[in-house]
């Protein structure tokens, strides 16, 4: 039942689409398609909700007579599709009831609209799709239809060019997914999932489809180095469209890494774990070093989504080395781990990607640089991006803690297992999370402290003004549901338990019988953690001294000018620019990662020129490996060019040769 | 539980000089580093002693006694000495930077526990841990060489890399007498000699390159 | 009965960090000030400072926001309740397991957090100089002390702080070279963190030199006085950490008697007596660094934990 209801806000979503493909240029359509869209999600929210409170529903499938005529389009609603359509359709909801005040000052909305109802579906179709070809065919909608929204403000150079890279590395990520699904499916094997669940593949053939996987489904969610169109892409699109570019489409990714590599490709070989766990690490790293140089804001929430899906990709890796090793309760911690991290980063990044769109709207500015102040203006816009920019600190009491402190649990089972190179990356992935974590607070630091606090750097910060109602009711939503959380993380974690028992047929212990609404990951002994005290004790301790002092010390406050050391300078020019907040770290770390240089131009005494500080960065990723992929597509080009000018006989004669050939490896194939 | 403790310190004396290695290659000054090695051959005397005490060996006295005078009093003060009369630049010129060097010397050590522990799987696991934090030490001195412009750095990197020689001929035990000594002694003399003629050659050109640079900056103004 | 008296003593624990942190910070400048040959401030002046500060008004800057005015509570909210959970004479305190080490380092991260947005919300260039500096070192001392934990986690088998405590007094556990390295990560880290000498100089007011001092350098009365009572409590903080993870001894468990209680009451207020006096020797005699080598120098912090850590996973193979 569960299942038909979500199919229908799927074909509601579409039929919304042709909608306003119709109508689009009507000023009314926007409210009118942005609060269908809210109503549908909240359907399909309530529905995967049910389904994985239910604990033990039965999974549902259903065959519809579309697609390939033998095989038919498959779908089915399982625990952790269950899961991803809750994560997929509280994105939808939360971002369609933002776009009802944001859609407002949208230019290009009849760009917009046609496709926004037509992603949310396809995301839907993504994680309920059954059978390869009903995937492959959804997962290409979701691309194409998400090009489409980066596009939409096509006047702009940079975004065609975004357009550009994000096509070209979708479609390399789709062709390696079919790639993977062909090996799975073999010569005569079926494309639904339900035989491939029943035939793993051999331990070859298993290695090269994990390969494909990583690469197919890490270049949609943005591991480094597959990250490349993520930081031209998410920001290009309309920030409600970011939202869940970030928050939401990167998640269906990780779904997808999760439905073929544990329940697919059979019981895990040990050695799985580790390009899964390099491949986070490194992500998380370098994706915060990336995030931290930034100055447009939306590209720094883009490039700290890779950070994030790093995280999580930490989770998964740990998750399979425990499993091969049949630990199943530490495997179920890291799973659960990896699963609340992709729940909470959903949550605070479209919280983070709407505040920056509420800046955007107000001032009509992204550069750091030119913002600041805003916390006068934007008060409650401000009050919610600092949640969200603390939750995604991983800073107690809010969500982001408590995913970050499962995840550095499961890494301390670690020494249980028996494989010594897994020995050795683990605490080194540890130590890499925790450096991540900490670059994290550096980076939010510099987002809000330079997008609000301060000086406003320019006349628009000047005169922002608080965004709609509408907005602020989405970004509350969120904000409110990070704090619950990071409050109670027992219940969320109940909730997962049917996913992990689904998936490694383990969960964790039951954290509604503990006392006090803790959480206890493994037992009481070894850790424990409880959000609600933690959170009682700063608000009481923080209340009781400004009760303590205001009744019995001094109450009284003056305002003056700025002591800034006896030098307060008016211009706001003399603050501490986002540029200059990252120098230190740039030197520690920049060095190295990017090979940044910094270089100094002073004019000798006496002559009038400006003195100059230029730094370069360089991003190793292009240079090591997409330019000379560049270079090599453009070379052969070059060579194949010739091709364009032969006579109808030669073009003939290349067809005929290519017929010969493939009836000859027809005829030699055994 | 004696001989749990006889161990633990041997243990603890043999990682103080993996610490002593990590520490060396941390420093940013001549003096300061050469301070450091003096500490590094007082750790590794005072692990020979205690090899000498635990396994009753007398001979082993010898050893530390050589390392204590030698690499510890002598060869210090007498860097010290050629450092300031010859007035070589005091800040060490690196060739990677301070936090790089310490990320490969930790992968290092981690590369040399792997080692051992492949090399010895059967073998006493606290005395696997030994040899692989000899092994560290020397590798540790290679990669101070390796990372390092200054000649001076570079011999004493040299000398620590023999250090974690004898510690790993100390440790082993029930070799004979006269191989022992030979070895350390061979050894030594064989790399101070070397140490030295090296740091002569290198030093001058050494030397000679910074004072050229130094005038190259006066003749531009 | 059985639920008073841990209430009381996790309360007495709450309080004695608030009454002892002044006290400290009195006796570490009495010790440097003596060793100079200085008489020194005595050392019930914080106190008086602090009083004194209370009592004046607040000057805020024009343009100062709610952020401003509510960090120094948060700020001091947050390291005080990381500081309540910090074992100080007694073990197994009524509310150590609500939040375990990783959660204490993450609350003292919250704080430096508002730290840091409080020295950029007026605008001034040595606020932004200030908070600058200090993510940077936090971005090298937080991974460490994080790294540390782990090798302490490793060894008793649990984050909790009261069990790693018991278990480090228990006689099984030796001397350990990954212990040792343990032990000067986290003094590096605790030297850092806490701004004292070779990374920042708690002292000044020149600019070069300083990094927690640029933060809170547009704060004054009441907010000023919070702002420098959570900077105390959180070196309280580090040498009640380092006490009780390794020298637990005179700790007692939560259960026995009120002599116990006492006793531990002294070991503390010994072991605290004695890191003040270590940590003001250590200052006079080391020089500040310059900014560039503190990340070298924390980065030691970073690589001494993570290869103790690598020698617990291949000790613990036996």
């Amino acid at each position: 039942m569960t299942l038909i209801a979500l199919l229908w806000c799927i074909a509601a979503w579409l039929g919304l689409s042709v909608f306003a493909v119709v109508v689009a240029r009507t000023a009314i359509v926007g409210t009118i398609v942005y609060a269908a869209c809210l109503a549908i999600g909240m359907l399909g929210l309530s529905a995967g909700l049910e389904h994985l409170i239910a604990a033990t529903a039965p999974a549902e499938t259903i065959i519809l007579p579309l697609g390939l005529p033998w095989l038919g389009a498959n779908f089915r609603l399982d625990n952790l599709s269950a899961f991803f359509v809750l994560v997929v359709d509280l994105g939808a909801a939360t971002a369609s009831l933002y776009a009802l005040g944001y859609g407002r000052h949208e230019s290009e909305q009849h760009r917009v609209l046609p496709f926004y109802p037509a992603f949310l579906a396809a995301m839907n179709l993504v994680v309920l799709a059954d059978d390869a070809f009903t995937f492959l065919v959804s997962w290409e909608l979701m691309s194409l239809v998400s090009w489409a929204l980066v596009v939409a403000h096509h006047h702009d150079r940079e975004n065609i060019r975004a357009g550009y890279v994000y096509l070209l590395m979708a479609s390399f990520g789709t062709v390696a997914l079919l790639l993977a699904f062909g090996l799975l499916a073999g010569p005569e094997g079926s494309y639904a999932f339900a035989e491939l669940r029943l035939h793993p593949p051999s331990e070859t053939l298993a290695a090269a489809v994990l390969a494909l996987t990583i690469v197919g489904t890490g270049s949609k969610a943005g591991l480094i180095p597959l990250h490349v169109w993520l930081p031209l892409a998410h920001p290009a699109a309309p920030s409600h469209v970011s939202a869940l570019m970030s928050g939401v489409m990167t998640k269906v990714a990780v779904y997808a890494f999760i439905r073929i590599v544990f329940t697919f490709l059979g019981p895990p070989q040990w050695w799985w774990a580790l390009p899964v766990l390099i491949a986070g690490a490194a992500s998380a790293v370098i994706g915060v070093l990336y995030a931290l140089n930034q100055s447009d804001l939306k590209k720094l929430l883009a490039y700290s989504t890779i950070d994030n899906i790093g995280v999580i990709f930490i989770g998964l890796g740990l998750a399979l080395a425990f499993q091969t090793n049949a630990l199943g309760a530490a495997a179920a911690l890291a799973m659960a781990a990896a699963l609340l991290h992709v729940f909470n980063h959903a949550l605070f990044k479209s919280l983070l990607f709407f505040g920056a769109g509420a800046v955007l709207t107000s001032t009509g500015e992204r550069n750091l640089e030119r913002l600041g102040g805003l916390i006068h203006t934007m008060p409650v816009t401000a009050f919610l991006f600092l949640l969200a920019s603390m939750a995604i600190c991983a800073l107690p009491p809010l969500n982001g803690f408590v995913s970050e402190w499962l995840t550095f649990q499961a890494v301390l089972i670690s020494p249980q297992l028996p494989q010594w190179s897994l020995r050795l990356i683990v605490p080194a992935v540890g130590a890499m999370l925790a450096l991540a974590a900490a670059l994290t607070a550096a980076c939010f630091v510099k987002a809000f402290g330079f997008a609000f606090l301060g000086r406003p750097r320019s006349d628009v910060a000047k005169r922002a003004v608080e965004t709609d109602t509408f907005s602020l009711a989405g970004m509350f939503s969120l904000g409110a549901l990070c704090l619950f959380i990071g409050i109670l993380p027992g219940f969320v974690i109940d909730r997962l338990a049917p996913v992990t028992q689904f998936l490694l047929s383990a969960r964790l212990p039951v954290q509604a019988d503990v006392p006090w609404l803790s959480i206890i990951p493994i037992s009481e002994g070894r850790s424990s953690y409880n959000g609600l005290l933690v959170f009682l004790f700063i608000l009481i301790s923080s209340l009781g001294a400004v009760l303590v002092i205001h009744t019995f010390a001094s109450r009284k406050v003056r305002r003056s000018a700025a002591w800034d050391c006896g030098f307060p300078d008016p211009r706001p020019v003399t603050q501490y620019s986002a540029d200059s907040f990252v120098q230190p770290l740039r030197r520690v770390y920049g060095t190295l990662v990017f090979l940044a240089r910094e270089k100094v131009q002073m004019p000798t005494p006496g002559e009038m020129s400006p003195a100059r500080f230029t730094v370069t960065m360089q991003d190793l990723a292009w240079r090591l490996i997409y330019s000379p992929i560049v270079h090599a597509v453009e070379f052969s080009a070059e060579r194949l060019n010739v091709l364009q000018f032969m006579t109808i006989r030669r073009y003939l004669a290349l067809v005929f040769s290519a017929l010969i050939f493939l009836l000859i490896v027809l005829a030699s194939w055994t | 539980m004696r001989h749990d403790l006889f161990f633990d310190v041997a243990h603890l004396l043999a990682g103080g000089l993996v610490l002593m290695s990590f520490l060396m290659l941390y420093q940013d000054r001549l003096y300061a580093l050469i301070n450091v090695f003096a500490g590094h051959a007082i750790v590794l005397t005072l692990s020979v002693a205690w090899q000498a005490y635990v396994q009753d060996a007398p001979h082993l006295y010898v050893t530390a006694f050589i390392a204590l005078g030698f690499k510890a009093i002598i060869i210090p003060i007498a860097l010290h000495r050629i450092v300031e009369r010859l007035g070589i630049h005091r800040e060490i010129e690196t060739v990677l930077n301070i936090g790089l060097t310490m990320l490969g010397g930790i992968g290092l050590v981690a590369l040399s526990v792997v080692v051992m522990l492949r090399v010895a799987p059967g073998g006493d696991p606290l005395a696997r841990e030994d040899l692989a934090f000899a092994l560290s030490v020397v590798l540790l001195g290679l990669l101070m060489m390796v990372s390092r412009r200054n000649a001076v750095s570079q011999v004493i990197g040299f000398m620590s890399l023999e250090n974690g020689l004898i510690l790993a001929a100390t440790g082993a035990k029930g070799m004979p007498l006269v191989v022992e000594i030979s070895v350390a002694f061979s050894v030594l003399i064989a790399f101070i000699v070397i140490g030295i003629f090296l740091f002569r050659i290198r030093e001058r050109f050494d030397t000679v390159d910074i004072q050229a640079l130094d005038s190259f900056r006066g003749e531009i103004e | 009965m059985d639920l008073i008296q841990p209430l009381i003593v996790q309360g007495a624990q709450m309080f004695l960090a608030l009454a002892l942190a002044p006290a400290l910070i009195g006796f570490v400048r009495k010790v440097k000030a003596q060793l100079l040959r200085r008489r020194g401030p005595p050392i019930l002046q914080p106190y008086r400072d602090l009083i004194r500060l209370l009592r004046k008004d607040v000057v805020l800057a024009d343009n100062a926001s709610w952020l401003f005015r509510a960090a120094p509570y948060m700020v001091f909210a947050g390291t005080w309740v990381a500081a309540a959970l910090v074992p100080t004479f007694a073990s197994g305190l009524m509310f150590s397991w609500s939040a375990d080490l990783v959660a204490i380092i993450a609350l003292l991260g919250s704080a430096r957090f508002f730290l840091a947005l409080a020295g950029l919300d007026v605008g001034t260039s040595f606020g932004g100089i200030g908070s600058s500096r200090e993510v940077m070192i936090a971005s090298l001392a937080e991974p460490a002390l994080i790294v540390i934990v782990f090798t302490m986690a490793l060894l008793a088998g649990s984050t909790q702080l009261s069990t790693i405590a018991s278990f480090m007094a228990s006689n099984d556990v030796g001397i350990r070279i990954s212990l040792g390295m343990a032990l000067i990560a986290l003094l590096i880290v605790a030297l850092a963190e806490n701004a004292r000498i070779p990374v920042d100089n708690p002292a000044t007011h020149l600019e070069l030199t300083m990094v927690h001092e640029a933060m809170v350098l547009e704060y004054s009365g009441r907010h000023l006085a919070l702002m420098e009572f959570a900077a105390w409590l959180q070196l309280l903080l580090y040498l009640s950490l380092i006490g009780c993870m390794f020298a637990p001894w005179g700790l007692t468990t939560a259960s026995t008697n009120p002599g116990g209680y006492l006793v531990g009451l002294a070991a503390y207020i010994l072991k605290l007596i004695a890191g003040g006096m270590v940590l003001g020797l250590f200052e006079v005699v080391i020089a500040k660094m310059r900014v560039f080598r503190v990340p070298e120098f924390v980065g030691v912090a970073l690589m001494l934990a993570l290869l103790a850590t690598l020698l617990r996973y291949v000790s613990s193979s036996q």
